[in-house]
C-alpha cells in the first residue's frame, strides 16, 4: 500500500491546531479561575467523579500505550494483551488501598499523608525525591517517545517536537494550572476513546463484525502461534517482579494521586477510580483489537516497514479504512494524548518542589498563599524547560528501560511508605526515610545493573543484576527497611497523633 | 474536636465495626485482583499449552481469559463502590451524627 504517514499531512495539521486552539482557550479561561493553591494544585476541588475518572484516564493513557500496544498487538500477537493487562491491574489496588485515605489525609501531593503524623521536614525532603525521580524519568521516556512519534507521524523534525510539546504543556500548567491540565486531559481522553472506538468499529466491519472471523484470518496469515502466549514471560520471576512494579507503581504515580485531590470528598475519590479503570481496561481492549485488525488489514511487512517497533500500527490501519481525513485526525489525538500526560507530570513535579520541598522544607510550612503560587510556577517553568532539555539529550536513545524505572520507584519508594503511613500506627520518621530511600536506591541500582540497561543500552555481554524490572527486589525491601527501622525507633508523638489520623482516614473528619 | 473525644469514638463499637469492615472488604478484594493477575501470569509461565487450546475456530483459551482479567479487575472495583455506597457510606454518616451530636 501506499502511505502518506510521515508526510506533512494537512488534516492532521488542521486537527491538531483545532486541539490547540481549543485547549489554549480552556487554558485563559481556567486562568481566571487559577490564583489560590488549592485552584493551581487542585482546580478548587471542583472536579466530579465522573470528570476526575475521564481525566484520570487521559492522564494515564499515553501515547505509548496507544501505539506501542497496538504495536506490540500485531507485531506479536497474544504477547501484546498480556502486556497491556499489566498496565491495568494497579487501578484496582489504588481503590481499595489507597484513594479514599488519600483524599481525606491529604491536602495536595502524597507526601502531605506520609509526613500527616511525622517529621516534616525529612518526610517531605526524601518524598519529594522520590516523586521527582519518578516525574523526571517517566517525563523523559515521554518527550523522547513524543519528538519520535511526531517525526514519525509529521515528519516534523525532531528538536521541533519535543520544543512544540514543552512550550504547550508549560503552557496549559503555568496559566491554567489543574483545572486547565483537567480539561485537556478530558477532551484528550474523549478524544482518543472516540477515536479508538471508530477504529474497532470500521475494522470489525471489514469482518462482518465476528471477532472469530478476525483472528481465524491473522491465524491463517501468522499461524497459530500468534494467538498463543509466546516470548513475553519466560522466566516466571522476571514476569512476577514486572507485575509488582506495575501494579503497586501506578498506586505511587505522583501526577496520578494528585488528582485525587480535585474532587470534592472521599466517595467522589471513589467514583472516580471506578470510572477510570472502566475507561481504561475498555481502550486496552480496544487497542488489542486495533493490533490484530493492523496485523492483518494492513500487514506487519508494512508495518514493520515504517517503523521496526510497530509504532505505526494504529495510525496505519486508520489510513487503509477511513483513508487521509481519518489517519490525520488519529495523529493530531496522538499528539493531543501526549500533551496530556506530559502536563499532569509536569503539575506533579512541580508541586513537589514547590509544596513539599520549597513550603514544607525551605520555609519549613510557612509561606504566603500568593508566595507559593508564584513557587509553583516558577517550578513548573523550571520542570518544562528541563523536560525539553531532557528530552533532546537523550534523542536517539533506548529510553524504554525509563518508563520501568519510574515504575519500579514509584512502586518501592513511593507505595510503600504512604500505605505504611496509613495503616500502621509505630511508623516512625526515621523508618519512612529509611524507607523511600532503601526503594528510591535499590530500584535505581538494580535497574543500571539489570539486563535492561546493563545488557541492552551499555551493551555488557551479561547481567550483573538478573530480573529485567528490580520491582520484586526493591519494593520488599522497602517495606522490610521500614518495618525494622520503626521497630528499632519510637516517636511518641506520631503515636499519639494515630487516633486523628484514623479518624480522619475512615470517617473524613477534618478532611480538606 | 478535642483529642479525648477522637478518642472515643475510637472505642465506640460502631466505629469499632465501621473500620473492621472497610478493612477486610479491601483486603478480600486486594488478595483476589492479587490472586487473578498473578494466577494469569502464572498459567503464562507454567501452562502455555492449556492458553493455546483452542476454544472454537482460532480464538484460543487465553483470549478470553486475558480480555476476563480486564473485565474483572473493572467488576471489582464496581463492586468495592457499590459495597461502600450501601454499606459504608451510612456507617460513616451514623458516626459523623455521633460526633457533631
Amino acid at each position: 500500500m501506499q502511505t502518506v504517514i510521515g508526510q506533512t499531512n494537512p488534516v492532521a495539521i488542521f486537527f491538531f491546531l483545532l486541539f490547540v486552539a481549543v485547549t489554549l482557550a480552556i487554558t485563559y479561561w481556567a486562568a481566571k479561575r487559577t490564583r489560590t493553591t488549592k485552584e493551581f494544585y487542585a482546580a478548587g476541588r471542583s472536579i466530579t467523579g465522573f470528570q476526575n475518572g475521564l481525566a484520570l484516564a487521559g492522564d494515564y493513557m499515553s501515547a505509548a500505550s496507544f501505539l506501542g500496544i497496538a504495536g506490540l498487538v500485531s507485531t506479536k500477537g497474544y504477547d501484546g494483551l498480556i502486556y497491556s493487562v499489566g498496565w491495568l491491574v494497579g487501578w484496582p489496588i489504588i481503590m481499595f488501598l489507597i484513594a479514599e485515605p488519600l483524599r481525606n489525609l491529604g491536602k495536595y501531593t502524597f507526601a502531605d499523608v506520609v509526613a500527616y503524623r511525622l517529621n516534616q521536614r525529612p518526610i517531605r525532603s526524601a518524598a519529594a525525591l522520590g516523586s521527582i525521580i519518578t516525574v523526571l524519568t517517566y517525563l523523559t521516556a515521554q518527550m523522547v517517545g513524543a519528538g519520535t512519534l511526531i517525526k514519525l507521524m509529521f515528519g516534523l523534525p525532531y528538536e521541533v517536537a519535543v520544543v512544540i510539546v514543552g512550550c504547550l504543556m508549560i503552557a496549559y500548567v503555568l496559566f491554567g494550572g489543574m483545572l486547565a491540565t483537567t480539561w485537556v486531559q478530558i477532551i484528550k481522553a474523549v478524544l482518543l476513546l472516540g477515536g479508538a472506538t471508530l477504529l474497532v468499529i470500521l475494522t470489525l466491519a471489514q469482518f462482518g463484525f465476528n471477532y472469530g472471523e478476525l483472528f481465524s484470518q491473522a491465524a491463517q496469515r501468522y499461524g497459530d502461534k500468534f494467538l498463543e502466549p509466546g516470548g513475553l514471560v519466560t522466566n516466571p520471576v522476571d514476569a512476577f517482579s514486572l507485575g509488582l512494579a506495575l501494579m503497586f507503581g501506578t498506586a505511587g504515580l505522583p501526577h496520578i494521586l494528585m488528582r485525587f485531590y480535585t474532587v470534592p470528598n472521599a466517595k467522589e475519590a471513589r467514583k472516580s477510580v471506578f470510572y477510570a479503570t472502566g475507561f481504561i481496561g475498555y481502550f486496552y481492549i480496544l487497542t488489542f483489537t486495533i493490533g490484530f485488525g493492523a496485523a492483518v488489514l494492513v500487514g506487519q511487512d508494512i508495518i514493520k516497514g515504517i517503523d521496526k517497533g510497530g509504532n505505526m500500527a494504529a495510525p496505519l490501519l486508520a489510513e487503509v479504512l477511513g483513508g487521509n481525513i481519518f489517519l490525520g485526525f488519529l495523529a493530531a489525538v496522538a499528539f493531543a494524548t501526549i500533551l496530556a500526560v506530559v502536563a499532569g507530570l509536569t503539575l506533579a513535579g512541580a508541586s513537589a518542589l514547590s509544596h513539599d520541598l520549597y513550603v514544607g522544607v525551605i520555609r519549613k510550612g510557612q509561606s504566603a498563599e500568593k508566595e507559593e503560587v508564584k513557587v509553583a510556577k516558577v517550578a513548573t517553568l523550571i520542570l518544562g524547560i528541563t523536560a525539553i532539555f531532557l528530552g533532546i539529550i537523550f534523542k536517539g536513545q533506548n529510553v524504554a528501560f525509563m518508563v520501568g524505572l519510574a515504575f519500579a520507584v514509584a512502586a518501592s519508594a513511593n507505595f510503600p511508605a504512604l500505605f505504611m503511613s496509613i495503616v500502621w500506627k509505630r511508623f516512625t520518621t526515621k523508618g519512612a526515610v529509611a524507607s523511600i530511600l532503601t526503594g528510591l536506591v535499590l530500584a535505581t541500582v538494580l535497574i543500571i545493573l539489570s539486563p535492561t540497561v546493563w545488557v541492552d543500552v551499555f551493551k555488557n555481554p551479561s547481567p550483573i543484576f538478573p530480573l529485567k524490572n528490580p520491582g520484586l527486589i526493591s519494593m520488599a525491601a522497602a517495606f522490610i527497611v521500614g518495618i525494622a527501622v520503626s521497630l528499632a525507633t519510637r516517636e511518641p508523638s506520631a503515636e499519639a497523633k494515630f487516633e486523628e489520623e484514623k479518624l480522619r482516614t475512615y470517617v473524613g473528619i477534618g478532611a480538606e | 474536636m478535642s483529642k479525648k473525644s477522637a478518642h472515643e469514638i475510637l472505642e465506640d463499637e460502631e466505629f469499632k465495626s465501621l473500620s473492621k469492615q472497610k478493612d477486610t472488604v479491601s483486603l478480600i478484594l486486594t488478595l483476589l485482583e492479587l490472586f487473578i493477575y498473578f494466577g494469569f501470569i502464572s498459567l503464562i509461565a507454567f501452562n502455555k499449552p492449556f492458553l493455546a487450546s483452542k476454544l472454537s475456530g482460532a480464538i484460543t483459551v487465553g483470549i478470553p481469559i486475558g480480555i476476563g482479567v480486564i473485565v474483572l479487575s473493572w467488576i471489582l472495583t464496581g463492586i468495592y463502590v457499590n459495597w461502600a455506597n450501601k454499606k459504608y457510606d451510612p456507617m460513616v454518616e451514623n458516626v459523623k451524627n455521633k460526633i457533631g451530636g
